[in-house]
C-alpha cells in the first residue's frame, strides 16, 4: 500500500500529535498526556476500525489547513462542533471523508467546543517518546506540536470508499457543565464556607487554559492554613487552589507532583465533556462519594463501549 | 497516624504524615516498594512524594475499598528489607559561566565560591520525588550553610542540565526553563538517559553524590 503525504499550511497554537498516552510514569515527573477529550479521539479512530488509542492530531479552536500533497485516505473528525472543509465544500466534525492529492483539508472553530481530533486510514509517521507519540507540550516530546509547513505522511494508506459518512455524535461528547468531584484529599485544609462554595456557586473558565491545565473564576476558596503542603501527587482531574484562592482543574499535561492543596477531584469520565466547555461557560461541581464515583465510571464505562462496539462495526462494513 | 484519602474514582492517596519527617519518606518508600512487589488487582501506578504515596487503579477492576485492604495488608505484614538504595553519581562543573549564581550564593552565605563548591559537593543527597517536568528529581541533602530561600522572582531560559539550589533541595533540570532557584553549576550527567531499558538515571529513594569536573571534561560530555 501506498503513502499519503500532507503539508500543514497553517496549524493554530494547540495542533498536536496525541495518541493514547504514556501511562504508569507519573513518579518519573511524566504525565500521561494523550487527547483532552479521550472519548472523541477514541471514536475518530474506531470510526476507521483502527485502535482507539492509534496516532492521530489534536486540534484547538487554533485550528488546521492540510493539503493532500501525494496519495489518498480516508480521514476521520471527531470532537466538538467544528467546521471542516474539503476544496471549500463545508462539512461538520463528526464525519469521515476521502481526500486525495490536490485537495485541501480546512478545520476551524464552530458553533461548541474547544477540540476536535483527525484520525486516518493508515498509520500516522510520529516520532515516539517512551513508547508514545503522545505530545507533552512542556517539553515538546513525543510527535509534537504541527508547525506551518511541516509534512505529514501516512504510511499504509487506504481509501475506505467515495462517500462521506457521519459519525453520531452521541449525547456524552457535548460539553459538560456538571461536573462530579470526590472532595480531596486536602478538602480538610478548607473551611466549611469554602467547601459550600465549591459546591453551590458557579464557576466559570477563564481564558487561562492549555492542555496543563484550567483556571476557574468564582468566589474565593482561599485554605484556612497550610498555604503550601509537601509537594504531593497530582492527577487530571485535580482541582488545585493556589493561596489566592483560585481553584485551577489539571489535565493532559499536568505537572505531577504539586504542593497547593487539593479541594476536590474530578471524576475521570467527566473531563472529556469539560474540556469542550470555553473561557466564560460556566461549571458546577457536584460531590459524590468514592464508591458512587466508582459505580458511575462503571456505568459510564458500559454505556460507551456499547457506543464504540457500533461504531466499529459500521466502521467494519 | 496513616490515613487512607480516596481520590476522585481512580485512586487513593496514603497519607504517613501532615508535615515533612524522615520517617515519614521512610514509610512512603517501603510502601512503594512492597506494593511494586505485590501489586493488587487493578493497580495502574504509584507515585510516591515527601509524605505520601498516590496509589492509581482501574476502577472497573477494583474500588478504593479493596485496594485500601491490600495496602493494609501490606503495612501490617512489612517484607524484609529489600536492596539498599542505589547510589548514583552525578558530574558537575562550576565554572563561572556555567554558574552564574554562585557568587551570589557566596555572599549571601559569606562564605568563599570554593566553600559554597565544596560544601555542595560533601552533601549527602536522596531522590525524595519526581515533579514539574519529565526528570525533574528533587534532591534533598543540602548542607545547611548553603541553604537559601529561592529568589523573589523567576529566571527565564535556564538552560538544561543546570545544577540549582533552593532551601534543602537540589535539582538537576532536564528542560530550559524558567527557575527561582540558584544556578551554582552545570552537569553534563542526562536524567532522561534515552536508553529505553533505563529512561530515567534515578529511581526515587536513590543515594546522589555530585563530582567536580573541569570544563574541558565538561566540553568532552564529562570524559567518560
Amino acid at each position: 500500500m501506498a503513502d499519503a503525504v500532507f503539508k500543514t499550511v497553517f496549524a493554530g497554537p494547540h495542533a498536536s500529535i496525541q495518541d493514547g498516552g504514556r501511562r504508569g510514569l507519573m513518579r518519573f515527573g511524566v504525565p500521561a498526556s494523550g487527547p483532552m477529550d479521550r472519548k472523541s479521539f477514541a471514536l475518530a479512530n474506531l470510526a476507521l476500525g483502527k485502535d482507539a488509542d492509534a496516532a492521530g492530531i489534536e486540534i484547538s479552536m487554533g485550528g488546521l489547513v492540510l493539503d493532500c500533497v501525494s496519495g489518498a485516505t480516508t480521514l476521520a473528525i471527531a470532537g466538538g462542533g467544528f467546521i471542516v472543509e474539503r476544496d471549500g465544500a463545508r462539512l461538520g466534525s463528526w464525519s469521515t471523508l476521502p481526500i486525495r492529492a490536490g485537495q485541501k483539508l480546512t478545520i476551524r472553530p464552530g458553533p461548541w467546543g474547544s477540540w476536535t481530533y483527525l484520525a486516518f486510514a493508515g498509520k500516522l509517521t510520529a516520532t515516539q517518546w517512551l513508547g508514545s507519540a503522545a505530545t507533552h507540550a512542556l517539553s515538546g516530546f513525543g510527535g509534537g506540536k504541527l508547525t506551518t509547513g511541516q509534512e505529514i505522511t501516512i504510511t499504509d494508506a487506504i481509501q475506505h470508499s467515495d462517500a462521506i459518512t457521519a459519525i453520531a455524535c452521541p449525547i456524552w461528547a457535548r460539553p459538560r457543565q456538571h461536573l462530579h468531584v470526590v472532595l480531596g484529599p486536602q478538602d480538610r485544609y478548607f473551611s466549611a464556607a469554602a467547601l459550600q462554595a465549591l459546591l453551590t456557586e458557579p464557576f466559570y473558565l477563564t481564558s487561562a487554559y492549555d492542555r496543563m491545565g484550567l483556571r476557574l473564576r468564582g468566589p474565593s476558596l482561599a485554605p484556612d492554613a497550610a498555604l503550601s503542603i509537601p509537594s504531593e501527587a497530582i492527577l487530571r482531574g485535580s482541582v488545585q487552589v493556589s493561596g489566592d484562592g483560585v481553584p485551577t482543574v489539571l489535565l493532559s499535561d499536568h505537572q505531577t507532583t504539586g504542593g497547593y492543596p487539593k479541594i476536590a477531584t474530578v471524576l475521570a469520565d467527566d473531563l472529556d465533556g469539560f474540556v469542550q466547555l470555553r473561557t466564560n461557560d460556566a461549571v458546577a461541581f457536584k460531590a459524590i462519594t468514592a464508591p458512587q464515583a466508582v459505580q458511575l465510571a462503571r456505568t459510564r464505562a458500559a454505556a460507551i463501549a456499547t457506543v464504540y462496539a457500533k461504531v466499529r462495526d459500521l466502521a467494519g462494513r | 497516624m496513616i490515613t487512607f484519602r480516596p481520590v476522585a474514582d481512580h485512586a487513593i492517596l496514603v497519607d504517613f504524615a501532615d508535615t515533612l519527617s524522615d520517617a515519614a519518606h521512610a514509610a512512603v518508600l517501603h510502601l512503594d516498594q512492597a506494593l511494586a512487589a505485590r501489586p493488587c488487582a487493578g493497580f495502574r501506578e504509584a507515585i510516591p512524594a515527601f509524605v505520601n504515596l498516590l496509589v492509581d487503579f482501574d476502577p472497573l477492576i477494583t474500588d478504593h475499598r479493596a485496594v485500601e485492604t491490600h495496602l493494609r495488608g501490606l503495612l501490617d505484614h512489612p517484607a524484609a528489607a529489600t536492596s539498599l538504595p542505589a547510589q548514583r553519581e552525578v558530574l558537575v562543573c562550576y565554572d563561572d559561566d556555567l554558574a552564574p549564581d554562585l557568587a551570589s550564593v557566596a555572599r549571601m552565605t559569606g562564605l568563599s565560591t570554593e566553600t559554597v563548591i565544596n560544601a555542595h559537593l560533601a552533601g549527602d543527597y536522596a531522590v525524595f520525588l519526581y515533579g514539574f517536568a519529565p526528570g525533574y528529581a528533587y534532591l534533598g541533602g543540602v548542607p545547611k550553610p548553603i541553604q537559601l530561600d529561592r529568589k523573589p522572582a523567576a529566571v527565564r531560559g535556564v538552560a538544561a542540565g543546570s545544577v540549582i539550589i533552593a532551601g534543602p533541595q537540589c535539582l538537576v533540570t532536564t528542560l530550559t526553563m524558567p527557575t527561582g532557584w540558584w544556578i551554582i553549576g552545570r552537569s553534563p550527567t542526562q536524567i532522561l538517559t534515552g536508553d529505553p531499558e533505563r529512561p530515567f538515571l534515578f529511581d526515587v529513594g536513590d543515594k546522589v553524590r555530585f563530582r567536580r569536573i573541569t570544563r574541558a571534561e565538561f566540553a568532552s560530555g564529562g570524559g567518560a
